[in-house]
């Protein structure tokens, strides 16, 4: 592959541009947040390229912005993040991804290591029979299609009602797990007819469900807001998305937009970053067929959330209550959203696209939960298997800077099949029960492609956004025991 | 015997690049690259037979969208095939007979969920050879 040769000019230590004339046909400056050492691998392959061509869209405002777990994805980098103006911008499903809402809800405890130590081996076998995982796996609710129509639209609503959760883990979901919009009858029945059997399963890939361990604690007063006070303290991490079902929304609207793009001559320089003007009937079909999906991936969070609680109690004998399984939050990675942003000193409504990157929205926010209108919203970012994840808040930076975006995971580094060349699956789950990881999955084989070698270290990729000051970190937890798809 | 298919990497994800002496061969070799990555396809046996309708905006996109077809097969139905008959091919619409059989955990081991073909990096060439085309997959 070959090197990207483009200009990048130093803003301060955390921040690099690539100027507008870069590329002939870019509207704004791409903005990379990224430590001096990333930026040499990072120009290693074309993400940067990408954030360039995200430039042309029409409407962007600001900056084509590449969070520092910035990686190459299709069309738009996987990390990167565009506001567009609803009046004149337009919506991309690529600026969204395939597995829309893929995301990460995080769950604290009351217990501790020592409790839990001696019984990973039984939590985590319980836990994998509790929560379908794997290829082609089904889930144990059925859903109809009537059931289906009303997934769609009420998201983990749906799921609360049906007995999975409470109230509570509502108020700390992001869009209260559920966004508006939700049209149903935009959804092809492809979709539907691969998303019904697929409902409450983690699905395969880099979703995983883990317990951790909490190993340091940054901010003593905003953690314990989340619940989150000892070194020690077990915490749970759901990482799931849309499965099928978002895979199937994306294709179907992707089509569309090829269509929307002669139709309405908006030129772009590759064409998986097909788009439609976000007033146009075809932008707003897609937005309300996404929202279907982001509401699926909520509800099978919900799902897989509440199975996790079932499996804790039946283990250790304890009610959910009794162990103190409260939700500290839940984050969309890969969505579109329309916001209201202040630029220049004016209000204007815009369709934030973030794929691969997260809201951090900050205090006094009115979009955040009451719990956390004094320290702001939290941000969840997963590492890899091998190394630690974390927890972050957001700041008024980030709403000044980024429309209220950061980064949302490790990001890779080395693709499946040099992962899979270099490393053995069985090797992966050897080294990491050597340092008191269990790792249990589906298919050992696919374990090498998830090996730490393949990611960024998670900590430097914090590091770049809490020294920019895009969000404050809170806390590191290790992985216990890991299920991978 | 000429290559029918190759594997490439892509950091996130995975591509294929098929060839053909023909339109068709070069469609129906795409088609069994990706059940190639899917399962073994030695395992499949064809006691199934689908007739498949396809159409799109160009060839490029049909090639697209022939493989996104496949996907949906595989994922909602659990359908695995080995064997693709192309009958009719245009710049813009396919029609094709796949055969198969539906998946049995006992019998197929799957390898890899691919969810998606792309339009990333998609490329589509004629050259003396044949044809020659390259696809990434989301998987």
């Amino acid at each position: 592959m070959a090197r990207w040769q483009g200009q990048l000019i130093k803003i301060d230590d955390y921040r690099w541009k690539i100027p507008e004339n870069y590329k002939t046909g870019m509207r704004v400056p791409g903005l990379i947040y990224a430590s001096k050492e990333m930026l040499e691998s990072l120009r290693e392959e074309q993400a940067l390229e990408q954030v360039a061509n995200v430039a042309f869209l029409p409407g962007i405002v600001g900056y084509s912005f590449a969070m520092p777990d910035i990686h190459w994805g299709y069309g738009f980098p996987i990390g990167g993040v565009a506001a567009m103006d609803i009046k004149d911008g337009v919506v991309s499903p690529g600026g969204v991804g395939y597995d829309i809402n893929c995301g990460v809800r995080l769950l604290r405890t009351s217990l501790s290591e020592a409790e839990v130590r001696p019984r990973i081996n039984e939590l985590i076998n319980e836990l994998f029979l509790n929560v379908p995982s794997g290829l082609g796996s089904e889930g144990k609710i059925k859903v109809s299609q009537k059931e289906m129509n009303r997934l769609m639209v009420e998201g983990a609503h749906w799921a609360v009602k049906r007995g999975l959760g409470s109230e509570e883990d509502l108020d700390v979901t992001e869009e209260g797990g559920c966004l508006g919009g939700a049209d149903p009858s935009k959804v092809s029945d492809k979709a539907v007819k691969r998303g019904m059997p697929q409902a409450g399963t983690l699905g395969s890939g880099n979703h995983f469900l883990e317990i951790q361990v909490v190993k340091e604690i940054f901010d003593s007063h905003i953690a314990s807001i989340m619940g989150i006070t000892e070194i020690g303290q077990i915490l749970i991490l759901i990482h799931t998305g849309s499965r099928g079902f978002g895979h199937q929304v994306c294709t179907d609207h992707l089509r569309v937009m090829e269509g929307a793009v002669s139709k309405y001559g908006i030129k772009i320089p590759d064409r998986q970053l097909a788009c439609a003007p976000i007033e146009s009937s075809e932008g707003q079909d897609y937005l309300a067929a996404m929202a279907c999906a982001a509401n699926y991936a909520w509800a099978n969070r919900q799902c897989i959330a509440h199975w996790v609680r079932e499996s804790f109690s039946k283990v250790l004998g304890k009610s959910p209550e009794k162990l103190g399984m409260r939700q500290i939050y839940d984050v969309a990675h890969n969505i579109a959203k329309i916001e209201e942003h202040t630029i220049d000193g004016r209000k204007v409504k815009v369709c934030v696209h973030r794929k691969g990157a997260t809201r951090a929205f900050p205090a006094g926010h009115k979009d955040i939960p009451r719990r956390y209108n004094e320290v702001g919203q939290p941000v969840l970012v997963p590492g890899d298997m091998g190394r630690c994840s974390f927890v972050a808040v957001g700041t008024q930076k980030a709403m000044d800077e980024t429309f209220g975006s950061t980064c949302h995971g490790a990001g890779r580094v080395l693709s499946r099949g040099a992962a899979r060349r270099g490393i053995r699956g069985a090797d992966v789950i050897r080294e990491l029960e050597s340092r008191g990881i269990i790792v249990k999955a589906e298919s050992v084989s696919s374990l090498a492609e998830e090996a730490s070698q393949a990611y960024k270290d998670i900590t430097e990729v914090i590091d770049v956004v809490h020294q920019a000051g895009i969000s404050r970190k809170v806390a590191m937890a290790i992985p216990m025991g890991v299920i991978k798809g | 015997m000429k290559k029918a298919f190759e594997i490439i990497d892509h950091t996130a994800d995975i591509g294929i690049i098929a060839y053909g002496t023909d339109i068709e061969e070069l469609f129906s070799n795409a088609a069994l690259a990706l059940f190639s990555l899917i399962t073994e396809p030695e395992s499949v046996e064809e006691k199934l037979h689908l007739d498949l309708e396809v159409s799109s905006e160009d060839r490029d996109s049909l090639l697209v969208e022939w493989l996104n077809e496949l996907i949906y097969f595989f994922d909602a139905k659990h359908i695995l095939f080995n064997r693709f008959d192309i009958e009719s091919l245009t710049h813009n619409q396919l029609k094709a007979t796949c055969y198969g059989e539906g998946f049995d955990p006992m019998k197929h081991k799957i390898k890899m969920g691919v969810k998606a073909a792309t339009y990333h990096m998609l490329k589509l060439d004629k050259n003396s050879d044949g044809y020659k085309a390259q696809i990434i997959l989301d998987i």
